[in-house]
């Protein structure tokens, strides 16, 4: 009798470790779903708005220039911050407020990216931080899953004058 | 003695020395400010050789995000088979502690 509880026991422990393992694969090296909250990616991420980020693209290196990220935050190794990739290594980037009168244009570091929220006015990022290195990078968030009435694929930067082309 | 992501090159990992945590103020070996400041949520690493090393001296203080692993022994040649003993050398020690 008590030889097949702890047989059962012990069949039960193997597969939540199992499970666990592929869990715990599957979150950092396929994606997983995020709970975003704060004003400073709206109007594109509304504040409890749920999404889907995949890990792949940091992985192969193919995060792109427009993509939203989820980074691990750099004076805060244990929270994460969702923004925008305004410019990759070498890119030239506008590093000071619209409403400056002199621009003043730096350029990226090798091996940083420069992160911006879509909502300008109420966003701590690159601006205030400088770049941030791509090895902190997650996930690039792919699609929107709540609300339900927003689901899909995300817009793109509201805030396209930062995109400086060379 | 960790293993992080090297903030020049994400695809590779460095080895290097903790010598300060945030907080601490040190004075650096050929960086662009005499006395840094280590900001919060970042640390300061160098190699112990400290010439011909690209360390913090070179890209600065470094997020704990990108902190990888820590080292604890050498395992390969056999020869040199040994626990790696977390050891701050004396000149490199901070010169003012944050309280907390």
């Amino acid at each position: 009798m008590l030889l097949s509880v702890l047989g059962k026991t012990f069949r039960f422990l193997g597969y939540t470790v199992q499970y666990g393992c592929i869990a715990h694969c599957a979150f950092e090296y396929l994606g997983g779903i995020v709970v975003c909250s704060g004003p400073s990616m709206e109007p594109t991420i509304q504040n409890s708005d749920i999404v889907f980020s995949e890990n792949l693209s940091r992985h192969f290196y193919s995060i792109r220039k427009g993509d939203i990220v989820i980074v691990k935050s750099p004076n805060d190794p244990k929270s994460n911050i969702c923004k925008r990739v305004i410019g990759l290594e070498g890119d030239k980037v506008c590093t000071s407020n619209p409403s400056d009168f002199l621009k003043s244009h730096s350029y990226v570091p090798k091996g940083h990216v420069w992160l911006e929220g879509d909502n300008l006015r109420n966003s701590t990022d690159s601006r205030c931080y400088g770049p941030v290195p791509y090895g902190l990078i997650r996930g690039r968030i792919c699609l929107k899953i709540w609300p339900l009435n927003d689901f899909g694929f995300l817009r793109a930067s509201p805030n396209g004058h930062r995109f400086l082309d060379d | 003695i960790l293993c992080l992501r090297s903030p020049r090159n994400p695809e590779q990992k460095i080895i290097k020395r903790v010598i300060a945590l945030e907080g601490d103020i040190i004075k650096t070996i050929g960086y662009k400010k005499k006395y840094v400041k280590v900001p919060h949520g970042h640390i300061w690493v160098e190699g112990d050789h400290h010439g011909h090393s690209f360390d913090s001296n070179a890209f600065g203080p470094v997020s704990l995000g990108l902190l990888h692993a820590r080292a604890t022994h050498i395992l390969w040649p056999p020869q040199r088979w040994q626990k790696l003993q977390p050891m701050l050398p004396p000149e490199r020690k901070p010169l003012q502690r944050e309280e907390e």
